[in-house]
């Protein structure tokens, strides 16, 4: 029983193992294939069922009218774009979930449940709602492509996540650190700033990772609110994927593309070890 | 505590938020009852009519609803499964454990529409690795181009981005389970399935219903991975919501007949995740 428990549990953990694998594997050795091994018949092995090449890679660097795939500047625009976004995000929902934790509000029947429900309500809303109406705003304004239009976008998918893992982990630091702040003559402000905020570092890493996330991998907002003028990195790939570029730059962009976020992965597994995430996510 | 100051920390994120909100939901409202469409675009006011469209000649709108829920719940039920399984298996001290962890985290942080662009050449029907290898069994399934494995190419692509998120939730709530219950039932000397079903299940229930309902709602907005994948095709087999008002409203420019789908859509949500949320929580919590 027991052997065939543990037979079980790493079998299922290999086969998973392989299905997540497998895309990158396949889309490293693609990479590295010339015409003929790409349409020739399938190739798995460099070396052996193929001459690995660096064209895929070269184009990555080479200038638009070179035959490259320019992903240079939508990469830069991205990384603005949800850096931007989300340093706002933090800032803005860290002050309110800060104020929902500690101080109590009441305005007829809205109590402080209500107003973290409103703000972590906003993921609820399905982003094809909202794109028809930022649509005509910002081409009212003129932010139609451009990238504050976008950032301002983006604060409305991000300060949600930030409200809702700040609420939960300001609510873990203990309150007595800023009583004692205030009776040592602190004004509030300075309370929150020099001695609230050094001891909620980890959650807002936390927060400031999952903003980042979800900033970076939204395809959506940057597909109907941008066109020429502003391009954003999944926009550019899947306008490559959509024109005639041969698989092996195709691969080589798409994992320049998804690189920079796998490092969050060890990020968010240290955290998750030390036991952090679990009071900032619930 | 000081009483003024609070407004100073809750009202610039709040006023931020409903600053950017207000008008675009009002606007959908507002929208969906005039008719504006590409040869007439402006805010007349022609009542209900777009409503009445909606909900007695537009028998596409409601399959892709029902598509959409199709998609969401198997994607959600497997995902929730499968992470749950993955979550319990390095949990407890196994061989690299944290390189597992690491590696079932990494799908989530990779953008989904980039990755749906690699998923599209890993199942090509004639140059792709899955029928390469299927070939061996003789058989060569139309991923992308037939009406029904199309849907499950699209789950399968679903799953493996997400989850890692239902993996992440489960494997935090495990973590902060306290140790008393654990200790008990080994000194009862209950077996691992014992164990699991009386002891980590019931334990786990409220934050499986967390998770579960973040994941609902994160999976009812698929559309990035279906219009790349497939873009609803082949003919409307794989159209969600999303992409159906998507089609009416950014490329049709039906915007007002789009608004009112949109907001129809927004409101049939709202109820059934609150539902779905009820029912969960009876079922899990009463056990």
């Amino acid at each position: 029983m027991n052997k065939l428990y543990i037979f079980l549990k790493y079998f299922f953990i290999v086969v998973w193992t392989v299905f997540v694998v497998a895309p990158f594997l396949w889309a490293l050795t693609t990479s590295f294939k010339d015409f003929q091994s790409v349409n020739g018949g399938v190739t798995y092995i460099p070396w052996v069922d193929f001459e690995p090449n660096l064209e895929g890679w070269k184009v990555l660097i080479k200038s638009p009218a070179k035959g490259g795939v320019d992903i240079i500047e939508p990469y830069f625009n991205s990384l603005f774009v949800t850096c931007t976004a989300s340093l706002i995000s933090i800032i803005l929902g860290t002050l309110s979930a800060y104020a929902l934790s500690r101080y109590t509000f009441k305005a007829g029947f809205v109590k402080n449940n209500d107003i973290t429900f409103f703000f972590i309500s906003q993921r609820i809303m399905p982003p094809i709602v909202l794109s028809i109406p930022f649509f005509l705003f910002l081409s009212s304004i003129n932010l139609l492509d451009s990238l504050t239009g976008l950032i301002v976008v983006y604060i409305v998918l991000l300060m949600p996540i930030a409200v809702w893992i700040m609420v939960d982990f300001f609510n873990k630091v203990p309150r007595e650190i800023d009583e004692t702040a205030l009776i040592d003559g602190c004004n509030p402000y300075q309370a929150f700033l020099k001695v609230v905020l050094p001891n909620s570092i980890p959650g807002l890493i936390v927060a400031g990772m999952f903003c980042i996330i979800f900033g970076w991998i939204d395809f959506f907002f940057a597909f109907i609110l941008t066109f020429t003028e502003v391009q954003l990195l999944p926009v550019k790939i899947v306008a490559l994927n959509s024109s005639v570029t041969p698989w092996w730059s195709l691969s080589a962009s798409a994992l320049v593309s998804v690189a920079p976020l796998i490092i969050v992965a060890f990020i968010v597994e240290r955290y998750l070890s030390k036991g952090n995430l679990s009071g900032a996510i619930k | 505590m000081n009483f003024k100051h609070k407004y100073f920390f809750l009202f610039p994120g709040l006023f931020v938020l409903i600053g950017i909100l207000i008008f675009p939901i009002i606007f959908v409202v507002r929208l969906s009852l005039s008719g504006w469409n590409s040869y007439n675009p402006g805010l007349d006011y022609i009542g209900l009519e777009n409503y009445i469209r909606l909900f007695t000649d537009d028998p596409r709108f409601w399959e892709s609803f029902f598509r959409l829920s199709f998609l969401s719940v198997t994607t959600v039920i497997l995902q929730y499964v499968i992470g749950f399984a993955l979550a319990h298996m390095v949990w407890k001290d196994i061989k690299f454990k944290r390189f597992f962890r690491v590696l079932f985290l990494v799908p989530m942080m990779t953008t989904p529409v980039i990755m749906t662009v690699i998923w599209r050449t890993f199942f090509h029907e004639s140059l792709g690795p899955v029928n390469d290898m299927l070939s061996i069994f003789g058989v060569a399934p139309k991923w992308l181009t037939d009406p029904v494995i199309a849907k499950f190419t699209v789950i399968i692509v679903e799953v493996w981005q997400w989850t890692p998120f239902m993996f992440l939730l489960l494997l935090a709530g495990l973590l902060s389970l306290p140790k008393e219950p654990f200790l008990a039932a080994a000194i009862d000397g209950a077996s691992p399935v014992r164990k699991f079903i009386y002891v980590t299940f019931p334990l786990m229930a409220p934050i499986s219903i967390g998770a579960i309902i973040i994941r609902l709602i994160e999976a009812s907005k698929i559309m990035d991975t279906v219009y790349v994948l497939t873009s609803g095709g082949p003919g409307t087999s794989t159209e969600t919501s999303s992409f159906y008002i998507f089609i009416k409203g950014l490329r049709e420019f039906q915007m007002g007949y789009a608004a009112s789908m949109s907001f129809t859509y927004l409101i049939i949500m709202i109820i059934s995740l609150t539902i779905i949320a009820k029912v969960l929580t009876k079922v899990l919590l009463k056990e």
